[in-house]
């Protein structure tokens, strides 16, 4: 599966802008998804990552910008591109008193597949999504995770070569959360272009092979995972104390080695060269007869990149609005 | 490549083009499931109706006064109406609940006929009206009503009654999609609906009300339907008020159902 090197990207959003009355959900975002990748949209609740699938899925009109998938334009050509797009939103989008087969069914007629084509892809989706015990049950009496697998499953009935997964775990226990990513890793390896909302870093982290953070409606940062936490230039250590008091006794040495923030009992210290700064913590540490509880070198999280980039935490819901 | 690869893989686009009509009847069928699913809702809406029969025909029809007919003749095409004007609710209610659990965002992803969800909902409203007004014709067979008129002129007011339905599910269709909820869809229908069936010829002759309510109650479309449909089952029809009723109808589909469209192309 070659790709042509002057073929358009997948998915393209050009200078994207919507205001629903007084609130500008999105302020001028552009992205783009090249075939076959994964990109994922970062960012804390309200930061416009729903507004920006709803325009490139056809739901919605931007006030000004483009919008395209597979080279067109959506709003120009809504239908073609509903053809060529799969949606699995946040509220898992399927009927409760329909059947798991009967609601995939219910897609495949929608999508204008041939019956027989339709009936095949249900039981294969069914299989692959571990829903064939429960293929004839009613999805009232569904888990949170098995109406989230059947809605990613009814997303796929028409094979769609891009995909759009909106906080596709949000609300998931860590098991069914685990188990969508591997779903999800398998599409992905089978060549499907997939933009991903999410306000998990480890979610980004995990799927995506470029990240764009979105913030307020703008985007405030864009790269790969590495390419991101490496704009903090740094290592952290991470020193815990039991009590408080050790920790700012600690911090008053260590201050040296690095810029350093102390967090009750805890202090970290963000250094450029890991290693030789960890030495030199160790003696200051010991000079001062100071016995930490847990001592860490660590990579930066794309937490820490956040916290960074925004000045609030990525799950700081009230910060937006 | 494996077969699980297969199942996932995304090869061209391959969905055909919308079908207006087939479309709205992939969606008929999916409503439809739907109330066979919960067949409780569908007893439910019959049994306020039954209760209303046996009140007018035991308690009040005593009181109220029809010269030349029978109470239980006057009043069974109007049950019928009342019976499809509530009903018409389940239109505006069952869309707030798609709406509200993602299922309309979903349909307007895909590739099918923009009509559809309305035109599919409308139709499955009025297979279910069938059977509920099938149901009362029932009741009112056991409460005594005997309809004086032919078998063809009494299925015709039978006809009346569920084009008038008809025409009410686009109505509340737009209140269902311009409402959050289906709780909300109920309360904001039900002003609406009461004066229309209570001010009306459906249980009272309107002569008996006072005269500036009457000038509203005579020319309402609920009178104006019953009125048709009472004459029909009572062989008296002129083709002025069969005429009139069914302008009602189509005049109604004529106005809502585009804005209704126009409402869904908006909705969510």
């Amino acid at each position: 599966m070659e790709l042509l090197t002057s073929s358009p990207p997948a998915i393209r959003a050009v200078d994207l802008t919507k205001s629903f009355g007084e609130v500008k959900a999105l302020t001028g975002v552009s992205f783009e998804v090249p075939a076959g990748t994964v990109l994922g949209l970062l960012g804390p609740n309200g930061a416009g990552k729903t507004t920006a699938v709803r325009i490139l899925t056809t739901l919605l009109r931007p006030d000004s910008g483009r919008a395209e998938v597979l080279g067109r334009d959506v709003t120009d050509d809504a239908m073609t591109t509903r053809a060529s797009i799969g949606l699995a939103g946040q509220y898992a989008a399927v009927d409760d008193n329909l059947t798991a087969r009967e609601n995939l069914r219910l897609v495949g007629r929608l999508t204008h597949l041939p019956w027989a084509d339709i009936v095949r892809r249900a039981d294969a989706l069914l299989e692959r999504f571990d829903l064939l015990d429960a293929d004839d049950r009613l999805v009232r009496t569904f888990s949170g995770g098995m109406r989230r697998r059947l809605d990613l499953a009814a997303a796929l009935v028409h094979q769609p070569p891009v995909l759009f997964l909106d906080e596709p775990t949000t609300g998931l226990d860590p098991q069914g959360r685990t188990e969508l990513w591997s779903f999800i890793e398998e599409l992905v390896d089978a060549g499907t272009t997939l933009l991903l909302t999410t306000q998990y870093l480890e979610e980004a982290d995990r799927l995506a092979d470029r990240i764009v953070v979105i913030d307020r409606g703008t985007v405030i940062a864009e790269g790969t995972a590495s390419e991101l936490k490496a704009r903090l230039g740094a290592t952290i250590i991470e020193v815990a104390f039991d009590d408080p008091d050790a920790a700012r006794r600690a911090a008053s040495r260590l201050h040296r080695v690095g810029e350093l923030a102390v967090d009750g009992k805890e202090v970290r210290v963000n250094v450029a060269d890991g290693a030789h700064a960890m030495l030199e913590a160790v003696r200051v540490l010991d000079a001062e007869r100071l016995e930490p509880r847990t001592m860490a070198l660590r990579e930066p999280t794309l937490d820490d990149v956040f916290l960074t980039l925004t000045g609030h935490a990525a799950d700081d819901e009230k910060e937006s609005a | 490549m494996t077969a699980t690869a297969t199942t996932l893989a995304a090869p061209a686009v391959t969905a055909g083009r919308p079908n207006a009509v087939t479309d709205a009847l992939t969606i008929a069928w999916r409503n439809l499931l739907n109330i066979r699913r919960n067949p409780q809702l569908l007893v439910f809406a019959t049994i306020q109706p039954v209760i209303f029969v046996l009140m007018f025909r035991y308690v009040f029809g005593g009181a109220i006064s029809t010269p030349g007919i029978p109470y239980v003749d006057y009043l069974m095409p109007g049950i019928f109406v009342q019976t499809v004007v509530f009903g018409a609710l389940t239109t505006g209610v069952g869309l707030a609940e798609d709406l509200q659990k993602g299922l309309i965002e979903r349909f307007r992803s895909l590739p099918m006929a923009r009509s559809a969800v309305l035109l599919g909902r409308t139709i499955a409203d009025l297979v279910r009206n069938i059977f509920v007004v099938a149901l009362m014709v029932v009741v009112g067979l056991l409460v005594g009503w005997n309809p004086g008129a032919d078998l063809v002129s009494v299925v015709a007011g039978l006809g009346m009654v569920l084009g008038f339905a008809y025409a009410l599910s686009w109505v509340f269709a737009i209140v269902g999609l311009s409402v959050r909820d289906s709780e909300t869809a109920q309360a904001a229908s039900f002003p609406i609906l009461a004066p229309l069936v209570f001010a009306s010829s459906a249980f009272v002759p309107v002569a008996s009300m006072p005269g500036w309510l009457q000038a509203f109650a005579r020319h309402q479309p609920v009178s104006v339907v019953v009125n048709a449909t009472r004459a029909l089952t009572l062989d008296g029809a002129s083709a002025s008020q069969v005429l009139s009723a069914a302008a009602w109808i189509v005049g109604i589909v004529a106005v809502f159902a585009p804005l209704a469209v126009a409402r869904y192309r908006r909705a969510v």
